[in-house]
């Protein structure tokens, strides 16, 4: 169907005689609903309505990112965007049910107040800048190689080797994927950065 | 106890509810009466910091009435091994072991160790049955009273329902949180639950045993491949200075730490690939060293001290989650640069602007040197990959849209940004930078912004043999350089090519163990140490109880889950004198990653501050140690400086304060008090406080209060309420002041911290703060602006 | 078509909301403010047009003992339901599932379901002007889904099904909590219980103290089942008027002749 209001789209696709069928008044005498309380006064609106989660381009399984319990969750996708986020009643752990966080991931994804470009601040300055993705990843690759030079140990006072820096630290990775926390204990690890934290020690 | 369950891991809840259904007694052990004490069977009121005096009291009811699960304890646990004659307990030295030494502040272990004598009839004095009985001997009910403010009968009326409830035919389960860890005791509060277990024969046992309930979504995830100091992945200790790849893998204990080597050799052939040979022991020497304690708050305390120059902060919000927040805001004014990653403009990024230091005139925007890059994060509904969740359980998540704008994921950012460096760092002679160069740093890419594979990522963190195929059991792990593993309790998540980790095979189809959902590591096994639910022979203790057990005719373990043991190591196996790793074990030795195969009532070794629990007040406490003549921990790290001062024992604080979490709202507040849906429902800061206090200082419901401490002053709406009562020990009432910690200045949702109240003290074993108890005063009004 | 409706256990609440979130994110029921109410755990204070699931706490100190009371409430989809008797617009109608819907392209906004309900449920959106309540997720229950606070509830404190089979339940886990000794549960929304004024609901609800407690009135009546009697005594009251007036005719004037 092309656009305009279910209303209208019902109209256009119905000829004369269905429309006249459809009057509310005929549908009383119809379904005997002498009073017009029950299905009668049901607009063709309110008739029409489905489920949003049926009409999804595809469902996505996924895993709340909250609390450490794993509930399963089921992402509805429509058009690209999230539509909808409820639990996954397959999971053996949740059983498709969510706790108010979990039931708002919809709202966290999709919120109005997330960031969507990089932003920078110089140094003393009082106002974020703008900064493209590229050249932040660039001056950020910089300032790492800069401090572990300036800040690097290579032995201590007792002639034990240290390969390197405390001049350089990372916190946080409970709410990461454990492939992301891999890469970062990696790659830390190599630069000599040792001063690598999370939330598990808090 | 010490957790809130229903409040903090509320799905989970259901299956206690289901539980109390078929009869369980639930019981709640909390200082505050909350969702989770609405719920239980009854609840216990707690005075914070004083769980190892209740739980050492039951371990006392226990040892003293002969309640133990005695066939289990003499089969399974130390009990019956002896103390070193040089051993002192606190009862001889009142409140310390032997081994003090002043100068170094810390124990000097010697005494602790056990020596190689046994007495099964565990008689003798120094047998360790009797040490524990002895060190807990004062631990009465009435002593309970004293120190925990819980009276003998509510005590008793836990005693008994646990131990009523644990035979070969019942067992009991222990469920703790952060209200056990956030302690300067922490790991000694986990510790006394493990020796009641342990005699009761629950360890090992389906409804029994212990389960940590963590805080989120895969924080068990990011400390077994771990973004911690300490460790490499798997638990494999990180380098110290002086150790060399045999230091770590030339002692080979018993059990299956004996393959400690094979482990890191793995780990480092999947890091550094063609670069790790046999010759240069698979780079180990070139790894960075620690040198004593790198954990957060000493490097917070480094960068307040301007020796920390640039700080990476991912998805994690110091500037309100943390002890003693304000002084982390004063430490990244001092930041040469800064790069946060987050969903939001959360505290932790804007404190240059519109921290409260700020407005108390104590930093200045434009006198704050520090730069800052704020990047946006991908959420997780547009990326892939797996969380392990606070049951080990490893479940992948897929990418259902992508990401917008600038958001990316972490994956992506550490991959780029190691790409980036070391495409700047290609032609460096510097040795420094060989290990960098030797990365085996080559994922996959799809799409426009060139996303790393995260499944890529788990292939390498599974393991390969040395024809590049997948492995699929950490038993495959060679010291040869063969094999490559990035994690390898993570070996078998990726067997066969195929992401075991995504798997979904609904739960309404399985056993009540639903292996086929997930997968948990170690080898998808879902219960540890299950070997201990059969008897030495290999018999479940009970039908009733049954798990695991020793299928004779086949000659292997069979059950509900995947054995805790090697399948085809008979009961009755003794092991040849020349045996190593598990097989230095015998067959009725279940605690395969202990040394000695057993349960450890007694902790010769790996504690800083005692292998046996004692009772010690929290560092600020409103009395003193009615136990010991030591108050406080000894071992505790303490940091004496201006901006961590700590409270004196006195009038001027004369409240003992708690934090914790409310359903509504997730840590330090960056996931929900930028969300309408969960803001309006807990809208603002409060305190809670009752009746009684209420009426004390002149507080209103609904009104505003100001709480302060040594270190910090800040205000809360005022929330009076019955069920947060005062405690009675003696003749003293002891108030109580709580707070949830969810609040900063940035959001829909906004408030002071309660972390600025905090100062820094942390447990010795494993650097956590404690949070749970503290003290303060409470008046009615708002801060000065 | 089976009549549906709820059947909320609150002896198993734990409080936690999710029924209020999985609502609002199922529904676009806008975000209410931010109100520190100051009264227990609850900052939504009550249903409206804003807030179709509510949580309510009730702490209560018994014996120096604590309770803590916890209870979702929401429109009970009562059989005889006064809002649906009186809205004009025909935008209120009792669906194929027996449930009673609000049609948001119907509404005009006259507000007169407002002050009919017995429970206070129904309330005009500010800015926006119609009437709003629970649907009992009309267009879920189309397609054999679950309402969203039934599936996110997590102690299935909210279930949901056809209103015997969530009478029996409430009657069986009634008589189970009685048998334990807790014997001031109750049920409420049944035909006997609190329902009496309504001809039943569709929404049932275990109760563990009186409905006052709760915030719930004790004998909610639709209104307009006393319109039959209304009518009456207007009648009665129109009779004795025509009479009144017919006696005072021809009773005579004020002054007669002598």
């Amino acid at each position: 169907m092309l656009g305009g209001t279910g209303d209208e789209r019902m109209r256009r696709a119905v000829g004369p005689l269905t429309r006249l069928a459809d009057w509310p008044l005929l549908r009383q005498v119809r379904d005997g609903d002498a009073r017009g309380l029950g299905l009668s006064a049901r607009s063709m609106r309110s008739a029409q309505l489905v489920a949003r989660t049926a009409e999804a381009d595809q469902v996505v399984r996924s895993i709340c990112p909250y609390c450490a319990v794993g509930c399963g969750q089921l992402v509805y996708v429509k058009g690209g965007r999230v539509v909808q986020i409820e639990g996954d009643p397959d999971s053996p752990i949740s059983r498709g049910r969510l706790c108010p966080k979990g039931a708002a991931s919809e709202q966290l994804v999709n919120n109005p107040l997330r960031e969507r470009r990089v932003k920078y601040r110089r140094r003393y300055g009082t106002e974020w800048e703008d900064l493209t993705l590229d050249l932040a990843m660039d001056m950020i690759a910089d300032r790492v190689i800069q401090t572990r030079r300036e800040t690097w140990q290579d032995r201590d006072a007792e002639g034990r080797s240290l390969n390197r820096t405390l001049g350089i630290a990372s916190l946080g990775g409970a709410t990461l994927d454990n492939e992301e926390n891999y890469l970062i204990k990696k790659l830390f690890t190599a630069l000599g950065i040792v001063q690598v934290e999370n939330q598990a020690r808090i | 106890m010490g957790s809130n369950m229903a409040e903090c891991h509320p799905v989970g809840f259901q299956w206690v509810l289901e539980a109390k259904l078929k009869g369980a007694t639930v019981i709640h052990v909390d200082p505050r009466f909350t969702r989770t004490s609405a719920n239980a069977s009854f609840h216990v009121p707690i005075r914070p910091g004083t769980d190892i005096a209740f739980l050492g009291a039951i371990v006392n009811h226990v040892l003293q009435n002969g309640l133990d699960f005695r066939e289990y304890v003499v089969a399974y646990t130390n009990a019956a091994a002896l103390v070193s004659q040089d051993f002192r307990d606190t009862e001889d030295l009142d409140g310390l072991f032997s081994g003090w030494d002043p100068d170094q502040h810390a124990y000097v272990t010697r005494s602790w160790r056990l020596s190689d004598e046994r007495d099964e009839t565990l008689q003798d004095p120094r047998c360790v049955y009797q040490v524990l009985k002895r060190h807990f001997s004062r631990y009465t009910p009435e002593m309970v009273e004293r120190v925990c403010g819980v009276p003998p009968d509510r005590f008793l009326r836990v005693a008994e329902a646990l131990c009523q409830s644990s035979s070969r035919e019942r067992t009991s389960a222990i469920v703790y949180s952060v209200g056990w860890t956030q302690h300067t005791v922490g790991v000694q509060n986990v510790r006394t639950a493990a020796i009641l277990q342990l005699l009761l024969g629950n360890v090992g046992r389906p409804g029994g045993g212990i389960l940590a309930l963590r805080g989120h979504a895969s924080i068990q995830g990011s400390t077994d491949i771990p973004t911690l100091y300490n460790l490499l992945p798997g638990y494999l200790p990180m380098p110290a200075a002086g150790h060399h790849l045999d230091t770590v893998a030339g002692d080979r204990p018993r059990g299956y730490w004996g393959h400690r080597k094979a482990f890191t050799v793995s780990l480092l052939r999947a890091w550094f690939g063609e670069a790790a040979t046999q010759e240069n022991d698979f780079c180990y020497d070139l790894l960075p060293r620690i040198t004593g304690d790198h954990s957060t708050y000493p490097t917070i305390l480094g960068m307040l001290d301007g020796e920390v120059r640039g700080f990476f902060v991912l998805g994690e919000n110091p500037a309100v989650g943390s002890a003693n927040s304000s002084l982390h805001r004063m430490a990244m004014a001092k930041l040469d640069w800064l790069v946060v990653r987050d969903l939001v403009e959360i505290e932790t990024a804007s404190f240059w602007k519109d921290a409260p230091e700020i407005a108390r005139g104590e930093l200045r925007t434009t006198e704050i040197p520090t730069e800052v890059f704020l990047l946006p994060a991908a959420a997780h509904t547009e990326k892939d990959g797996s969380f392990t969740n606070t049951q080990r359980l490893l479940q992948w998540h897929h990418a259902a849209v992508a990401p917008a704008g600038d958001r990316r994921s972490e994956l992506w950012f550490f991959y780029h940004l190691g790409r980036l460096i070391r495409s700047k760092l290609a032609a460096s002679t510097d040795p420094r930078d060989q290990l960098l160069r030797s990365l085996t740093w080559d994922y996959p890419t799809d799409g426009p912004s060139a996303e790393p594979s995260a499944e890529a990522v788990l292939a390498e963190i599974n393991g390969r043999d040395a024809e590049g195929r997948p492995l699929s059991s950490f038993t495959q792990l060679r010291e040869d350089g063969t094999t490559a593993c990035g994690c390898w309790i993570y070996c078998g998540s990726y067997a066969g090519a195929i992401n075991q980790t995504a798997r979904r095979r609904p739960g309404a189809e399985q056993t009540w163990v639903a292996p086929e959902w997930g997968w948990a590591w170690p080898a998808n096994r879902r219960l540890l140490y299950n070997r201990a639910s059969a008897d030495p022979a290999g018999q479940p203790w009970s039908e009733r109880k049954r798990y695991v057990w020793w299928d004779e005719s086949a000659g292997r373990w069979a059950g509900e889950d995947v054995p805790d043991f090697r399948l085809d190591m008979a009961p009755g196996y003794r092991p040849p004198p020349e045996a190593v790793a598990e097989l230095a074990l015998r067959g009725d030795e279940p605690f395969v990653m202990q040394p000695d195969g057993r349960g450890w009532l007694f902790a010769p070794s790996g504690l800083r501050d005692g292998p046996l629990p004692a009772h010690y007040e929290p560092e600020e406490s409103p009395v003193e140690n009615p136990l010991y003549e030591v108050t406080a921990s000894p071992t505790a790290q303490r940091y004496d400086r201006p901006a961590n001062r700590r409270n004196q024992v006195g009038p001027g604080f004369p409240y003992v304060l708690t934090t914790y979490r409310l359903t509504e709202h997730h840590t330090a507040g960056g996931m929900s008090r930028f969300l309408p849906f969960l803001s309006e429902l807990q809208p603002e800061m409060f305190c809670e406080v009752s009746p009684e206090l209420a009426v004390e200082r002149g507080l209103v419901n609904g009104g505003w209060a100001v709480i302060t401490s040594a270190r910090s002053t800040i205000e809360a709406r005022v929330l009076v309420t019955d069920r947060v009562r005062p405690v009675r020990l003696g003749s003293r009432l002891v108030h109580q002041v709580g707070l949830p910690y969810h609040w900063g200045g940035r959001g829909l949702s906004r408030g002071d911290s309660a972390n600025d109240l905090l100062s820094i003290v942390l447990d010795p074993n494993v650097h956590i703060q404690e949070c749970k108890a503290a003290t303060c005063d409470i008046r009615p009004g708002r801060r000065g602006r | 078509m089976t009549r549906v409706g709820f059947f909320t256990d609150s002896s198993i609440c734990i409080g936690c909301k999710a029924c209020e979130v999985a609502c609002k994110e199922w529904n676009l029921v806008p975000y209410d403010g931010l109100n520190f109410l100051a009264n227990s755990y609850d900052n939504s204070g009550g249903l409206g047009a804003d807030t179709w699931r509510h949580v309510a706490f009730i702490e209560q100190k018994r014996n120096g003992d604590v309770r803590w009371l916890m209870n979702s409430d929401v429109c009970k989809h009562c059989a005889d339901a006064a809002c649906l008797e009186v809205c004009p617009t025909g935008a209120i109608f009792r669906t194929e599932f027996g449930t009673v819907v609000i049609q948001p392209d119907v509404c005009n906004g006259c507000g007169y379901c407002v002050p009919a309900c017995p429970f206070g449920v129904i309330d005009r959106r500010e800015r926006d002007g119609r009437a709003f309540k629970c649907t009992l997720c009309y267009d879920r229950l189309k397609l054999d889904l679950m309402p969203a606070c039934a599936k996110a509830c997590p102690t299935q404190s909210i279930t949901f099904g056809p209103v015997e089979e969530m009478e029996q339940k409430a009657r069986r886990r009634l008589a189970r909590l009685h048998a334990e000794g807790v014997g001031e549960a109750r049920l409420y929304g049944t035909e006997d219980a609190g329902g009496e004024g309504l001809g039943g609901t569709g929404s049932i609800f275990l109760l563990l103290d009186r409905p006052e407690v709760y915030g719930l009135p004790s004998e909610p009546v639709t209104p307009t089942r006393r319109l039959a009697e209304g009518w009456g005594a207007a009648a009665i009251a129109a009779g004795a008027l025509v009479f009144g007036v017919v006696a005072a005719v021809l009773g005579g004037g004020p002054a007669r002749a002598k």
